[in-house]
């Protein structure tokens, strides 16, 4: 019987770690599938990370290794390249590794922090044909700056999430030209800070509202037909324009990876894809906590470390037993916000609640209604699909209510 | 000098290899792909027909019903995943169910077992999610899945452990007859056979003209697919087909036999024999016409689309012909080319005897394959006794289909050797999962360039100039 499991070693898995263990508990323990803790980072090595945090700007390993430092100085456990294959609602884990076999580990409290994937191209049926050359940005990513090789030397980017705007940039430095960056939607869902920084810099052009239609090469991509989109987002024939290229990378979308989380039973989101989570961050599987990627797509590294600090706490209290009065307070979104994180109030402290609009929008308020009440409001002159905003309830606040809608107004 | 050389290593020519290797022969397969399968056999809806859809008394049919009795006890000895899911022909109105009367019928003549036509309660019943549209359906309890490349994977295999070749890029580009038997010629290479056994598919009719004989035509008629996430697995149990009418086949939908669920195929007569696109309009019509069969398909389940052609020859029945002494033809095998193909390679057999091959039985020959599966479906405690022996098989390499390291260099190292990044997807499942590969390609290309011994940039998607890396960094290689 181990206090707290927690699955995934890379930044959330991490700050959850020496947040439980601050908290008092001593008995946990990090499972990792790579060689390394760090997750994803380590191929991050561009800079930008921890400026909310830290106020510095680091790469990707700097940030992850002020983390694994601290670990390594408490002494927290870690198995290394040992994948989870499973976890009941029981809290049962079973994993593998090469020098222990297949092994189970019954634990008090477990952390989910196994990250996102990226959507990849099966998920968007492009037609034409199925040659080398293709690759979800983050696979271009690893090839480069992990692997040391270079996947292509003229590139079309469909997508603009920020890994494969931070891509256009990276394989722009190698020498290589990237045409164009094609976005399904009128605006990007990257942060406005890449695009500047990454494709205004070098001059990469962003087609906004273009998709690429079609794939073309036998063995090797040899070009790719793009073609504006209308408000349906449906191609226009009139639009089609072929560029030659030897690579098309996709940023089309990140993806919580929640296999496990399904298979013990944990209640998910529709819209986040992630788990529905309480303010400690507390799925609805008692016991079992969620953080970082795996339960909503995150922009910033930073807030994913905030966040698992929550979750490593509240896990730690768990085992401690350590109660307090309990309310029900789901929290609801008109659309125009597609969802919150937490998705319920279960204790009455003061919560900060973060969440993503589903367009962009200027000058706007956003309301918190319990029933015809309005709770609170909040000024933004921006909101964006790409950021993600919070906004702090206080406890009192939290006294009379029932139920929270939150509402976003055009003013 | 060969005995016999098999030309295509599809799962028409594949059948024939491993039937071949049970005797005293010295065999030869010709591929020109760098895999196995990359033919019709890699792009097919999967099914093991029944044997009610070819015309009575031809080959098709005749061949098609041996098949699909064989077919059980094939995969079995091979290791490879079937499931007799039973087949279903549902009708919408009258002159349906009239055209189901006549397939029932032809079934009868063709020898297909169990068959019967039920109406609309019983069809409820067997399938409930079946549209409410349907009014009766023909039940075929004979029809079953298979994954085809595995099956051409494993029966080239055991053919191989049995003593047979494989020549990979190696495409046939010239035959000369001499005294004994055939010269078999590539760009580079040249091979001698007393006896030529023709399997190229799409390309069955070049080979047939390089002995002189033109009388085989052969065009692709293009079939396109979707495949459904996992999730959409557990909407039907049965194959499920429309009933053929002057608008065509009718779009299937089926179970596949790791759990997706599969759409299509279209129906598009080509010209060219290496158009394998999917198109837009192909995409939307396999979902309008799939809608049809069931209540409702969630086109936004799909994880990948495909496109496969069939070889349709010039007589409408399969070509199996020994138009010379020592040459034999496989031409025109386009569906049930995969049920029928246990039988075709029995049949071939027999003509390869007649034509004066002497066939004396081999000791030593082992008709069983360990199946690639065998880690995977492994007990646990089975599972941690090949970690303790082979500690590659407790690191996961593919997440997302749980793939071990231990399994994808089973599939480099065994017969038929996989030796490039789609050849380790088709015999492991890693890449194939809901990533499509975007985490442990890295890892499985390094893999791959350690085992065969060549630079990680030199690894390919599929042979040929498929590579997937142009070259080093400006840094060189970092690690
Ligand atoms: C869309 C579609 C759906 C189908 N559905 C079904 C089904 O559900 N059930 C069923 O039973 N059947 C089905 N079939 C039919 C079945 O797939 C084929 O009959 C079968 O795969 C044919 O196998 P083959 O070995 O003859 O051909 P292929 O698999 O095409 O193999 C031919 C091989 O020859 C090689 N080759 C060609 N030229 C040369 C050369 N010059 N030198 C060396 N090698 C060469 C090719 O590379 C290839 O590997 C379907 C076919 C299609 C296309």
């Amino acid at each position: 019987m181990r206090d707290l499991v927690i699955i995934g070693g890379g930044p959330a898995g991490m700050s959850a770690a020496i947040a439980a263990y601050e908290s008092g508990i001593r008995d946990i323990l990090i499972l990792e599938r790579d060689a390394q803790l760090g997750g994803i980072l380590q191929q991050c090595i561009h800079n930008g990370f921890g400026l909310h945090n830290f106020g510095e700007e680091l790469t990707g390993p700097e940030y992850a290794w002020k983390y694994e430092k601290q670990v390594r100085q408490l002494g927290i456990e870690r198995k290394l390249n040992t994948m989870v294959l499973d976890l009941t609602e029981d809290k049962v884990i079973t994993a593998t590794n090469s020098e222990e076999g297949i092994f189970q580990i019954q634990a008090k409290a477990v952390i989910l922090a196994m990250g996102c994937r990226e959507r990849s191209k099966g998920a968007l049926n492009i037609a034409g044909s199925r040659p080398a050359g293709i690759f979800s940005a983050g696979t271009a990513q690893k090839f480069i700056n992990m692997k040391g090789y270079l996947p292509g030397k003229n590139v079309v980017i469909l997508g603009s999430g920020d890994i494969g705007l931070i891509m256009a940039r990276r394989m722009t430095l190698e020498g290589a030209k990237v045409h164009a960056v094609c976005e399904l939607m009128p605006y990007s869902g990257g942060l406005a800070r890449n695009i500047a920084q990454c494709l205004d810099d070098f001059g990469i052009e962003l087609k906004l509202s273009h998709t690429v239609v079609e794939i073309h090469g036998k063995d090797r991509v040899e070009g790719v037909t793009i073609a504006k989109v209308d408000e349906n987002r449906k191609p226009i024939a009139a639009t089609r324009e072929y560029i030659p290229c030897d690579t098309l990378l996709l940023s089309v979308g990140l993806i919580p990876e929640n296999e496990l989380s399904k298979a013990a039973n944990v209640n998910l989101c529709r819209t986040t894809n992630g788990a529905v989570v309480d303010q400690d961050r507390q799925t609805s599987v008692p016991g079992i906590f969620a953080c970082g990627n795996v339960l909503h797509v995150h922009d910033l590294v930073d807030f994913v470390s905030q966040e698992a600090e929550i979750a490593g706490k509240a896990a730690a209290e768990y085992v401690n037993q350590v109660q307090e009065a309990s309310a029900n307070i789901p929290l609801t979104t008109d659309g125009k916000i597609r969802y919150t994180v937490p998705q319920v109030i279960t204790k009455k402290k003061d919560v900060t609640v973060y969440f993503r609009v589903g367009d962009i929008y200027k000058n706007v308020k956003i309301n918190v209604f319990d029933g015809e009440k309005l709770v609170l409001s909040r000024k933004r002159p921006k909101v964006a699909p790409g950021e993600m905003e919070s906004i702090t309830i206080k406890a009192e606040q939290l006294e009379a209510a029932t139920q929270l809608h939150f509402a976003l107004e055009v003013m | 000098m060969y005995d016999v050389v098999i030309i295509g290593a599809g799962v028409v020519g594949g059948m024939i290899a491993r039937t071949l290797s049970k005797y005293d022969l010295q065999i030869c397969i010709l591929e020109k792909e760098n895999d196995v399968a990359m033919g019709a056999t890699k792009a097919n809806s999967a099914i093991v027909h029944a044997g009610f859809d070819a015309h009575e008394g031809s080959l098709k049919a005749r061949l098609n019903v041996r098949g699909s009795q064989m077919m059980e006890t094939v995969c079995r000895e091979l290791g490879v995943k079937y499931i007799n899911n039973g087949s279903l022909v549902i009708g919408f109105d009258e002159d349906d169910r009239a055209t189901i009367q006549a397939l029932y019928q032809r079934g009868i003549e063709n020898g297909v077992a169990q068959l019967r036509v039920v109406d609309k309660a019983a069809l409820k019943q067997l399938e409930p999610n079946i549209s409410d549209n349907a009014v009766c359906a023909l039940v075929a309890p004979t029809g079953a899945i298979v994954c085809p490349y595995d099956l051409t994977i494993a029966a080239i295999g055991n053919a191989m452990d049995n003593g047979a070749e494989l020549k990979c890029n190696f495409s046939v580009e010239n035959i000369q007859k001499t005294e004994n038997g055939y010269k078999v010629f590539s760009c580079n290479d040249c091979v001698e056979s007393r006896f030529v056994i023709n399997c190229a598919g799409l390309y069955s009719d070049k080979i047939a003209a390089m002995i002189g004989d033109d009388s085989i035509c052969v065009h692709p008629r293009k079939g396109e697919y979707i495949l459904l996430d996992k999730e959409c697995g557990n909407l039907v149990s049965h194959t499920i087909f429309q009933t053929p009418s002057k608008m065509g086949k009718g779009i299937l939908v089926s179970l596949t036999v790791d759990g997706n669920l599969l759409l299509g195929p279209t129906s598009v007569d080509i010209q060219d024999k290496e158009n394998k696109n999917t198109s837009e309009e192909g995409f939307a019509d396999i979902l309008e016409k799939a809608q049809m069969s069931l209540q409702a398909i969630p086109g936004g389940k799909a994880i990948t689309s495909f496109c496969g052609l069939r070889a349709v020859g010039n007589t409408g029945d399969f070509i199996i012909t020994a138009p010379q002494k020592g040459f034999i033809h496989t031409a025109g095998i386009e569906s049930p080319g995969l049920s029928a193909s246990p039988a075709i390679a029995e049949y071939v057999t027999n003509m390869l005897k007649d034509n004066g091959l002497t066939l004396t039985e081999k000791a030593g020959y082992n008709p069983i394959r360990v199946s690639s599966h065998a880690f995977r479906e492994a007990s646990m405690e089975e599972k941690n006794r090949m970690i303790r022996e082979e500690p590659a098989y407790g690191r996961i390499v593919c997440r997302c289909e749980g793939v071990t390291e231990g399994e994808i260099l089973d599939a480099i190292r065994r017969n038929p050797k996989a030796t490039d990044l789609d050849g380790v997807k088709r015999r492991t499942r890693a890449q194939m999962g809901r990533c499509q590969g975007g985490f442990c390609s890295p890892y499985i290309i390094e893999l791959l360039a350690a085992q065969l011994q060549i630079p990680y940039e030199c690894v390919t998607k599929f042979g040929g100039a498929s590579t997937i890396n142009i070259g080093k960094t400006k840094g060189g290689q970092l690690q």
